[in-house]
């Protein structure tokens, strides 16, 4: 027996993967590919015909930002970027699914969240070029800072959420994960930690079918969404290209946590239709036909299916949109590249609250040195 | 004044800290019925409730994350680790979350978290139970770091410490627990981060921290006996230092023995080394000296006594100081 007999060929998992990828009867469907309203026994939609209309302009600019970002980044105006490209209906369903007072704990690929939490995107851009590293105020957007460490964040949600317990707040948390993240102790911990605590928080992991270059099963034996039974709370998983499933399935587990039950896992079943980042050759890991596969259940696509099939906006409703989206990312891009340096200095402000005496010293010392420079040009 | 041991110094500050902020939690393994492995936070859940002293499951990582949060949310944890050597699960979250919140957030998040560690060896434990990980937390922008040497300090520091807009790491010398003095509660403390002159000397300034405090002591009372007059100085505050008051006492002693339980490679000693080096080179009679663990796991507890600082060790040192 040769070496390599005694394992599965890279073809045969191919293969694999693409059957694993058909629509699985456990997952919440509001909305198939195909623009059709579906009925579910557990979960329902019903919204005006302005906020669906809403909620497709949000899938709409959310793309539309995501797609500026990444040229920026090709012309060098980003150091990198890290696309939600398919994801927008997991992203925006969730994050219209909370309520201003609930609080959303993301991880750094969360761009349309942070749509819906009204953070402004030259921030999220500032970050990818280097000019912040967060920067904007979580309490002012009830959206946390961006998390780069894997799967952190779900802690500081789980503890959020204590702390509503403890304060007698009515609102829920919501702690945004991937794939790759389940297998991280923190999201572990963070499950026992919410479980016995019952703490108001929902677990929302977007499994988009990689990490990095790994598939999922580098990260599991068992759908996701089952996980959560070991730990004594109830998982569901969501089409993650729908989004009013999102939507309908993501308000749900909120109001429940709302009201006293406690965590609730959501796997928003979807895919990563882009490079992991920027820096990433996804063509080394995957083929290109799962791509194709997963290009036909669009989430934008299915919902402007929806829009047009129900005669719920009219062709000047997408025209506008379209070039609503187009300004957006005029400007965008316009401000980015003017977006200032932060000057030298500026890295010495916030490391602590005061500014303890030797590290002002440095900072002063610092300061004279690089004067020194501006009066060698002065001579 | 009331007499208390160092451990229930600890515990009135606690209370005390409890009783003045609402919004101070604690946290951690055990720390609830049982009131601590080293009772520090005896008889708290029992009059501030299950909601405000938390036994928490069994995980570092957990404690410190959730504690981020909750300091997100408003309030003011105290976390306890139970011994030094289990700090590491949870080393992650103190070194890229906790310590760079209020950086990363532009300064919008402050982060009051406390976490206690009890710290060194002495005590015959076995392995992860005896070990001075500081220097770790200290390397680490972001955070502050303190060491209470005795039930004064130990009363008034960690209620400082809670009182920070920071996060702190507070070390606690666990064989000291239970050495008692004299507390007067209505006091006004010095500052968190300033270090003291304990013993006022001429001829050699000897630094220490947290247990070996102690020690030093007792070697500045056995070298009065050869007619050797040491300066003590309980540096209280690791990180930031206090440079002031060190370099102020070591410009008249002109010499420096600096006493700590961690391996010297890469430790305080060196920090403070460098620093006096730079900033009292002309003052200096001799170089700066460090007497500390040596660069080894620490030892199989059979040998701790070989392995940590002693009074002789730290006589030695100040007799090579004197002698050059």
């Amino acid at each position: 027996m040769g070496i390599g007999d005694s394992f599965v060929t890279a073809g045969d998992l191919d293969a694999e993967r693409l059957t694993t990828i058909n629509p699985d009867p456990e997952s919440v469907q509001l909305l198939t590919p195909e623009g059709e309203r579906v009925e579910h026994p557990d979960y329902e939609i019903s919204l005006s015909d302005a906020e669906y209309c809403g909620l497709y302009r949000d899938l709409v600019m959310v793309r539309r930002i995501d797609v500026e970002a990444t040229a920026l980044q090709r012309q060098g105006e980003l150091g990198i970027w890290a696309s939600l490209l398919g994801q927008e209906a997991a992203q925006v369903g969730s994050g219209r699914a909370m309520a201003p007072d609930d609080m959303a704990f993301p991880t750094y690929r969360e761009h349309g969240v942070a749509w819906c939490r009204d953070v402004d995107p030259l921030v999220l851009l500032g970050l990818f070029r280097g000019t912040n590293l967060g920067g904007w105020d979580p309490r002012a957007h009830n959206f946390g800072l961006y998390t780069i460490v894997i799967g952190s964040q779900t802690l500081h949600a789980t503890g959020y959420a204590m702390g509503i317990q403890r304060d007698g707040g009515e609102n829920a948390v919501i702690a945004y994960f991937g794939d790759g993240a389940s297998s991280q102790g923190d999201v572990n911990e963070a499950f026992v930690y919410a479980a016995v605590y019952n703490a108001p928080v929902i677990f929302f992991c977007q499994n988009n079918q990689w990490a990095i270059s790994e598939p999922l099963d580098r990260q599991t034996r068992i759908p996701l969404y089952r996980r959560a039974s070991g730990f004594g709370f109830p998982g569901v998983r969501v089409d993650g290209n729908d989004v009013l499933a999102v939507y309908a399935v993501t308000k749900a587990a909120l109001d429940d946590a709302r009201s006293g039950q406690g965590p609730r896992l959501i796997e928003a079943y979807t895919y990563r239709m882009g490079a992991h980042t920027t820096s990433d050759d996804p063509t080394r890991y995957r083929l290109a036909a799962e791509l194709e596969a997963w290009r036909l259940k669009d989430p934008l696509e299915r919902m402007r299916s929806f829009l047009y099939k129900q005669q719920l906006a009219e062709k000047s409703f997408f025209d506008d949109l379209d070039a609503e989206a187009d300004d957006l990312a005029r400007n965008l891009r316009r401000a980015c590249r003017e977006m200032p340096d932060p000057r030298p200095l500026e890295m010495f402000a916030h490391a602590y609250s005061d500014t303890p005496p030797l590290l002002a010293e440095q900072r002063d010392r610092f300061g004279t040195y690089l004067g020194s420079f501006a009066e060698e040009v002065a001579r | 004044m009331t007499i208390l041991t160092l451990a229930k110094g600890l515990n009135e500050g606690l209370r005390r800290a409890m009783e003045d902020d609402p919004k101070v939690v604690i946290m951690g393994e055990d720390v609830g019925k049982l009131g601590g492995v080293f009772r520090v936070t005896d008889g708290l859940q029992k009059d501030f409730g299950e909601d405000r002293v938390i036994d928490t499951p069994l995980a570092e990582s957990g404690i410190v994350g959730t504690a981020i949060g909750l300091a997100m949310r408003g309030f003011r944890p105290v976390c306890e680790i139970q011994f030094d050597g289990f700090v590491f699960p949870a080393f992650d979250q103190i070194v890229t979350q906790l310590a760079k919140m209020h950086n990363r957030s532009a300064g919008n998040v402050p982060m009051p978290v406390t976490i206690r560690i009890p710290f060194g060896g002495g005590i015959g434990a076995v392995e992860h139970h005896s070990e001075s990980p500081e220097a770790l937390f200290c390397h680490t922008a972001g955070l502050k770091v303190v060491a209470c040497s005795n039930s004064v300090d130990a009363y008034f520091m960690v209620q400082q410490a809670i009182a920070a807009d920071d996060p702190v790491i507070f070390f606690e010398p666990k064989r000291r627990y239970w050495e008692k003095a004299d507390v007067d509660t209505a006091r006004t403390p010095d500052a968190l981060h300033t270090a003291r002159v304990i013993r006022p000397g001429a001829d050699v300034t000897v630094l220490a921290y947290g247990p070996m405090v102690k020690t030093a002591m007792d070697a500045a009372t056995a070298a009065e006996a050869d007619g050797h007059d040491l300066e003590v100085i309980d540096l209280r505050t690791l990180s930031p230092l206090d440079m002031t008051t060190v370099l102020d006492s070591v410009r008249h002693t002109g010499r420096c023995v600096v006493v700590h339980e961690a391996p010297g490679n890469v430790g305080l000693g060196a920090e403070v080394a460098a620093r006096v080096t730079e900033d009292a080179f002309y003052s200096l009679e001799a170089p700066v000296l460090r007497v500390t663990g040596f660069d080894t796991p620490y030892p199989a507890s059979r040998l701790e006594e070989d392995y940590l600082p002693d009074l002789d060790r730290v006589l030695d040192a100040v007799d090579r100081s004197l002698a050059f």
